[in-house]
């Protein structure tokens, strides 16, 4: 990817920091994220709660409601497609979403490989468990980088495992000499030029965002703490019990995020956040950030 | 690189409801000078000048109004020097073609949002600003808006094409694309040397 190339799609991730993307699966919720002050909506067609509950296979969304979000918002409008799946994403592409999130919450189309996203102009977004998983994603070209967390559950351990994960391994990294960077890149499974600017650098070459449980004010305070520099909200906003200030909440927990006294005021009166799961009511194989390698 | 030591006494503040503005944090700091994060009208009290980031102008506006700081920041500007990029310029803008998004009508010039198209449409290129800069500056246009109607008292300090990217008038510097986003601080040098320091 040229270094412009690369600037643009990163781009536009520096200026959705500090901010809420949100999932929306019609033109009125989109309009509903906007005013609450969503950064950015995630066009598709079943949030990541009704796609776990439905079953089936989960594939990219109707262009048709793609357009009408757009038509809708004047926000960036980011859209899901199946991993490995790169017609999907030409067709996002031609639809010109603003960003393309190769997503683990649809059915794999490809158990082995990836997109390859440099052959796109339209910036993508990818899952990380750990930080040889976000290092091959960014080595495929993607720009942006979010926990994969356990989408659809309102639960938070996943999105925290993974965080911490990636940030202990930086720090790790970071402490070995430049001789041993070889047999570090070798052991995770990671691009030997990424594995060394990241021990160079101390962090990871793109932002860092936050995916997959959030469902409180206090959620994104915690994955915003942890270093998330932006956080995407699926199931929890509509299936909230009023979505509408729940959205708006969480909007605010960005910006406010280390100011508990402010967090405090946030969090009062919202109603019930989304029902949720425990992670042992799920079985490995509906586990979705299993998906991806 | 030894700093103006004018450069000790000011402390910039950066509106942080959302956005680059760590980016612009960073392009302060290359030039040794402070910068302080604005969330709170307290916030305001202790700078010598405003930079509004880049970001969505949407979720500026609503932040801005419903945490009680668009009052306080409009007073702050009647006095305060004031930098906007892309999103930060649109505030700055006399007028904007969407609803959504208000201004502080600080600079005399009509602001059009994601006037290039959505984010395929996003570019850089070498921009020529002789009364800024002794070299080319690589800018970064992020699903940049456009300014149009440019009034008579604003002056026109960089153009890409037909259009005017880079406006100043009185205290008020705007650029529709991202200075923050480079290694280049040149830009932020010229908004405290030129604008800044000579307005105190």
């Amino acid at each position: 990817m040229s270094k412009d190339l690369f600037e643009v799609k990163t781009g536009l991730a520096e200026m959705l920091k500090g901010g809420v993307i949100m999932d929306v699966t019609n033109p009125k919720e989109a309009e509903i994220a906007e005013k609450a002050g969503a950064v950015a909506v995630m066009a598709l067609e079943r949030i990541p709660a009704d796609i776990r509950k439905d079953g089936g296979i989960a594939r990219a969304s109707d262009p048709k409601m793609i357009k009408e979000i757009q038509k809708r918002v004047s926000i960036p409008v980011m859209a899901k497609c199946r991993i490995g799946h790169f017609a999907e994403a030409q067709i996002l592409e031609s639809l010109k979403v603003d960003y393309i999130d190769e997503s683990e919450v649809l059915t794999p189309a490809d158990e082995a490989n990836h997109i390859w996203k440099h052959d796109f102009k339209t910036p993508f977004v990818c899952g990380a468990t750990n930080l040889a998983e976000a290092l091959r994603r960014i080595g495929e070209g993607a720009a942006l980088i979010r926990t994969k967390g356990e989408p659809g559950t309102g639960n938070i351990v996943e999105a925290v495992r993974h965080m911490r994960t990636i940030n202990t391994e930086i720090a790790i990294l970071a402490t070995l000499r430049d001789d041993e960077l070889m047999a570090a890149a070798k052991e995770m499974g990671a691009p030997f030029h990424l594995v060394n600017q990241v021990a160079e650098t101390g962090k990871l070459p793109v932002p860092n965002f936050s995916a997959g449980g959030i469902a409180t004010p206090a959620d994104a305070s915690l994955m915003m703490q942890l270093g998330a520099e932006t956080i995407f909200v699926g199931s929890g906003i509509f299936k909230s019990q009023n979505p509408d200030a729940m959205a708006k909440a969480i909007v605010q927990a960005a910006t406010f995020y280390d100011n508990p006294d402010k967090l405090a005021e946030i969090s009062e009166g919202l109603g019930s956040a989304m029902k949720g799961l425990d992670m042992s009511e799920i079985t490995p194989e509906e586990r979705m950030q299993d998906r991806g390698w | 690189m030894p700093h103006p030591e004018a450069y000790n006494d000011l402390t910039i503040g950066i509106m942080a409801m959302q956005g680059s503005f760590a980016k612009h944090a960073y392009s302060l700091g290359n030039l040794g000078i402070k910068s302080r994060v604005i969330r709170s009208a307290e916030d305001l009290a202790q700078v010598d000048a405003v930079i509004l980031p880049g970001g969505e102008s949407t979720t500026m506006t609503l932040l801005l109004e419903n945490e009680g700081l668009w009052e306080p920041l409009n007073e702050a500007l009647k006095t305060l020097p004031v930098f906007g990029t892309c999103a930060g310029a649109i505030l700055l803008g006399r007028q904007i073609d969407d609803p959504r998004v208000h201004c502080f009508e600080k600079i005399d010039v009509e602001t059009v949002r994601n006037a290039y198209g959505r984010q395929v449409e996003s570019f850089t290129t070498a921009l020529v600003m002789p009364r800024v800069l002794d070299h080319d500056f690589h800018a970064i246009f992020i699903r940049a808006p456009k300014f149009e109607n440019i009034g008579p008292g604003v002056s026109t300090l960089a153009v890409y094409g037909a259009e005017q990217v880079m406006l100043k008038q009185g205290n008020v510097l705007i650029a529709s694309f991202h200075p923050e986003l480079t290694d280049d601080s040149g830009i932020h040098k010229y908004f405290i040397d030129e604008i800044v320091l000579k307005s105190r």
